[in-house]
């Protein structure tokens, strides 16, 4: 091969996808990176609604990644096919509702697609995989299971652990050199560190948990809620942004209500009053609340009691509160409900 | 600013507005205006660092209210 080995690299925006990258691109050759776009990645999204995280730091992690690196980044949307991972994981969840082995077979699946297609020329695919990192995606016995299952085979390399793992074609062919590739196992993140340092790398991403939100407990159990009361495992790209904003509150199996926190979240739930029945209070300073479901008129009472406990007028005898269901407004006057009366199992 | 082309992400939070930016700017040819929308005030960060990446230049950002625009030129 005499042009330019060239490789794809999946960038999550944490620090194993950059150095990962970097030693590769080290080595000569040409690297792109890609991200993937599920739906339930942990970027700015709840950052950019809630008025009390607007100064935290609002970058895409990425996209911070690629501009270290100088290198172009393919961002790609696969919030419908990757339904079917999460909703029908061949290889089960992990410890929440993170289907993480299989939503790693199938991101080095679709990086194949790029290498197969002629307009790229790719060769190879890199990842930020280390060995033990991870309990149920990064263990010695399922990087052969990602690699196979995958269809990359041994146009998969690992550079943080590749010296653990079987020779690939890059190194076979002389793309790279495995000396110069890297042998960390487990959860001590110290050797990265050192080699960001060595790079120079610092203001790095260093998410905990996991890179998205299916790793959170609570979201989880609201995924799990929303699950259940549908009676089927589906969703919607609204449905899984709903579930990051807002108190949400199912006073009845039929019916669940999401509250605004505060300004930010009343403005976004804004954008979703044509497809919900919508309530705020008028009498009062209040939440903007949307109610998931088919309420009878006592369910809209309660939900205005619930959306005015929430509210200024929480000591109040009386507030009114704004009903807007299937475009058609009107006002209920109710008392708001008191503290003791909003059960805790209500709270998802 | 007068731009040729537009697009709407209002409602969409990053990196949704700069992917749909991503797709539309594909379609384009080198040297044609876009104006971007949305009311995810990490746009003003996400789509002028996707232009440096893909050298696209901004040509302005702005925000009125609470929405947030970003104009950029299609690069070679
Ligand atoms: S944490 Fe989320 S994005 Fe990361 S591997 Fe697991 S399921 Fe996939």
């Amino acid at each position: 091969m005499n042009k330019t080995p060239k490789a794809i690299a999946l960038i999550s925006g944490g620090l194993d996808s950059l150095l990962a990258a970097k030693i590769i691109q080290e080595q000569g050759v040409t690297v792109e990176g890609i991200n993937f776009f599920t739906g339930f990645c942990v970027e700015g999204h709840t950052h950019a609604i809630r008025k009390k995280d607007q100064n935290k730091s609002k970058r895409n992690n990425a996209l911070w990644v690629a501009e270290q690196l100088n290198i172009p980044l393919h961002l790609v949307d696969i919030i419908e096919e990757y339904k079917d991972i999460v909703i029908n994981p061949k290889h089960g969840y992990g410890a929440n509702l993170n289907p993480c082995l299989d939503c790693k077979i199938f991101m080095v699946s679709k990086a194949l697609e790029w290498i197969e297609c002629s307009d790229y020329e790719f060769d190879f695919i890199v990842t930020g995989e280390v060995i033990g990192q991870r309990p149920m995606s990064q263990r010695k016995e399922t990087m052969p299971v990602i690699a196979e299952q995958s269809g990359a085979n041994d146009r998969l390399l690992r550079p943080l652990c590749a010296k653990n793992l079987p020779e690939t074609l890059p190194e076979r062919m002389g793309w790279v050199d495995r000396d110069q590739l890297f042998d960390f196992s487990g959860r001590n993140r110290k050797p990265q560190m050192a080699l960001a340092r060595q790079f120079g790398f610092d203001d790095y991403a260093q998410p905990a948990g996991g890179c998205c939100f299916l790793t959170d407990q609570n979201y989880a159990t609201k995924l799990a809620d929303l699950w259940q009361a549908r009676g089927e495992k589906t969703y919607e790209l609204d449905d899984i942004m709903l579930l990051k904003v807002g108190r949400h509150i199912r006073p009845k199996p039929h019916f669940k209500l999401i509250v605004a926190r505060e300004e930010g979240e009343n403005r976004f739930l804004q954008g979703y009053k044509k497809q919900f029945t919508s309530m705020q209070p008028v009498s009062h300073g209040g939440p903007l609340t949307l109610l998931d479901g088919v309420p009878t008129d006592d369910d809209l009472k309660l939900a205005a009691q619930i959306t005015a406990r929430y509210s200024q007028g929480r000591d109040a005898d009386s507030v009114t509160v704004e009903v807007i269901m299937n475009g058609q407004s009107s006002e209920l006057h109710v008392s708001p409900l008191p503290a003791q009366d909003v059960m805790s199992e209500w709270m998802i | 600013m007068e731009t040729q082309h537009s697009l709407d992400t209002r409602n969409l939070l990053c990196p949704l507005p700069v992917i749909r930016t991503q797709n539309l700017v594909k379609t384009l040819n080198p040297g044609e205006t876009v104006e971007v929308v949305g009311t995810d005030p990490g746009i003003m960060n996400d789509i002028p660092a996707w232009c440096r990446i893909n050298g696209h230049e901004v040509l302005e950002s702005t925000t009125i209210e609470n929405e947030y625009f970003v104009c950029l030129k299609v690069g070679d």
